[in-house]
């Protein structure tokens, strides 16, 4: 009884000075004081020397933090544990953190760069008046396509995907948005509708798709699609960047009956410190320069009119990735449907899924 | 020991089992009477009796079932084997030693040998076959699910096995018993208890795999534990997920009734 005793009183011990010396590390660190932000972003989602150079121009020291889905990332911010400064979530994760109060005001004063953004990206249905976020990069959902295998289709409409040569040769996200989204716009219908008779259609419509679907996946489909494993998927535009920049053989294309529009915006959470520095990391990143530099590095669509005249022209002219207006016109934004609709949406496409055999 | 210092000893137990075991079953069941809106309902069983869960729970057991299946049929000749061989703990932890890898690392890896342009389309295509589908198919499914329980299938056998005492072997030979018969009377009801074990270590983790279904069939297979997922992590409906939790939960009871067994043959291997 003695020996347990002193063991308890040692392992109390032990703890303690532990938590006491980790205390200790950090604030010697700098960790949660005035002088540093968090910032809680995608992995591989920012020029590394633009972290260097901020860090130089304003002496706030940056802790970088990656995530790699929206719902985990929401999770770390309710659970409040880290005291994140910026986060950078997809547009209808931030309209569901604005509902549920996780989010600061921006103070726009603070943000005299705001001006460089391009219009038609400000002033969106998930986030009026960018109260609470400002664009960080935005893309398209389209058809990553090998042009070594297909030589005939050009993917310039969603119902290429039902034509009968593709049978067995299709991989899918595994995302009811997308996927329905994909389903309603080949019909006609905004991808963000309420009508449930639209909806059981474009159910009825993906069903008939299955003899030509080979698998839906997650992210593994960089991989699969890369390596040759099928020859059509249907992907966000950044990760078909990702993997056309290694093989050659792939295109991409954004089916004309238009498609979704998607943001990831950067926000500074409840969970704040700093808040004077987040607004000037973000302030920082939305210099025409460096969000060019960052738009280089990453190869996804930068939402910043002026950085994008600093683009070569190679990349600025690719209309794959920086579409028309005509199509830019026809494309939509995720509203947040409210879960009882988005439930919906789920629901039809789990039914969906069981009938895949 | 005295009473008291024993009830001491308790204590980190009770509160292990109270807060680990008993709490996240009652908050379970909390969330499964809960609604979209945060109301008190039963819309979700009424839900789960719809067509759509009715069906994802057939193909779920029916999918658990082949696993169990393959997973015994395979194991229990490896354990009678593995426990006649002279280093029967090396040879054991060989096979364990698999299960040490993380298994999503495996299922990965198992990505690219399935795959059109794997080693086993190569091996096929050299021996003449040509290539064929692998990956996404409900073979590849059972396949790779198979391979990961095999050591959970195995363990439980091989230590009924090992403690089977060698007599009773000896006395239905020495009887005029055949082999066949030896093993249908006697050896095989004396481990049937850790077949049972097995099974159940199998059967109830087969029902709720949802990384393979997504990985290795491609979603071609869906299980009760994708849905599981999906109304956590998407759709947020925690009470619909907990519903189906609920379920899976009720199965596992009555399937531990079924297989009513209270040794789990898991015990040590010395022979007894």
């Amino acid at each position: 009884m003695k020996r347990l005793t002193t063991a308890f009183i040692v392992v109390v011990v032990a703890s303690a000075s532990l938590i006491f010396l980790a205390n200790h590390l950090n604030a010697s660190q700098g960790m949660g004081g005035s002088g540093t932000i968090t910032v809680f972003n995608w992995g591989d989602y920012i020029d590394d020397e633009l972290i260097d150079q901020f860090e130089e121009e304003t002496g706030i020291r940056v802790v970088y933090e990656t995530f790699d889905s929206n719902e985990a990332m929401l999770a770390k911010i309710q659970q409040g544990g880290t005291s994140y400064d910026i986060a950078v979530p997809s547009e209808y994760t931030i309209a569901k953190m604005a509902e549920d109060d996780l989010l600061i005001e921006l103070n726009h004063d603070q943000l005299p760069n705001m001006t460089h953004l391009n219009p038609d990206f400000m002033d969106l249905s998930f986030d009026p008046g960018n109260k609470y976020s400002i664009p960080y990069f935005w893309g398209t959902v389209g058809i990553v396509y090998n042009t070594e295998m297909i030589d005939d289709i050009d993917f310039t409409s969603w119902d290429d995907l039902w034509s009968e040569e593709l049978k067995n040769d299709i991989l899918l996200v595994d995302g009811a948005r997308e996927i329905m989204g994909m389903s309603l716009n080949s019909l006609g219908y905004s991808l963000n509708t309420l009508d449930r008779a639209e909806l059981q259609e474009a159910k009825a419509k993906l069903q008939t798709l299955s003899p030509n679907i080979k698998a839906i996946v997650g992210d593994e489909i960089k991989m699969l699609i890369g390596n040759g494993e099928a020859p059509v998927g249907v992907v966000w535009s950044g990760e078909a960047a990702d993997i056309m920049y290694e093989n050659e053989a792939l295109d991409y294309a954004v089916p004309e009956e238009g498609s979704n529009l998607w943001f990831d915006n950067m926000v500074i959470p409840r969970t704040a410190d700093n808040i004077e520095g987040a607004h000037a990391f973000i302030n920082f990143m939305l210099d025409p320069e460096n969000a060019a530099q960052n738009a280089e590095y990453v190869g996804y669509s930068t939402p910043n009119l002026s950085a994008f005249e600093l683009l070569p022209e190679e990349v600025s002219g690719d209309e794959r990735f920086y579409p028309a207006p005509e199509l830019t016109d026809r494309l939509e934004v995720y509203d947040n449907l409210g879960r009882e609709m988005l439930a919906y949406y789920n629901e039809l496409f789990l039914e969906f899924k069981i009938d895949l055999r | 020991m005295g009473n008291k210092s024993r009830n001491l000893f308790l204590i980190p137990y009770v509160f292990w089992i109270a807060l680990f075991v008993v709490a996240p079953i009652i908050l379970v069941l909390f969330y499964s009477f809960r609604g979209l809106d945060g109301s008190f309902t039963l819309s979700n069983y009424q839900h789960f009796f719809s067509s759509t869960y009715f069906q994802l729970t057939l193909s779920s057991f029916w999918y658990a079932f082949l696993i169990t299946l393959f997973t015994l049929l395979i194991s229990y000749p490896t354990a009678l084997v593995l426990t006649k061989m002279r280093h029967k703990q090396l040879w054991l932890l060989l096979i364990i030693v698999p299960s040490w890898i993380n298994i999503l690392l495996k299922v990965y890896a198992f990505l690219g040998i399935l795959g059109t342009y794997g080693p086993f389309n190569a091996f096929l295509d050299v021996i003449g076959i040509g290539a064929v589908q692998l990956l996404f198919t409900d073979f590849s499914f059972v396949f790779v699910s198979v391979y990961i329980f095999i050591p959970f299938m195995i363990l439980p056998i091989f230590n009924a096995l090992d403690k089977l005492n060698p007599a009773f072997v000896d006395a239905s030979r020495d009887l005029g018993a055949s082999s066949f018969e030896t093993f249908r009377k006697v050896i095989f009801p004396l481990t049937i208890n850790g077949v049972k074990a097995g099974c159940q270590l199998v059967f109830i983790p087969a029902l709720s795999l949802f990384m393979i279904t997504r990985l290795i069939a491609g979603n071609q297979v869906i299980t009760l534990g994708t849905a599981i997922e999906q109304h956590f992590l998407v759709t947020q409906d925690w009470g619909m997920g907990s519903t189906i939790a609920v379920f899976l939960i009720i199965a596992m009871i009555i399937i531990m009734f079924l297989s009513g067994n209270r040794k789990w043959g898991l015990t040590s291997g010395k022979k007894a």
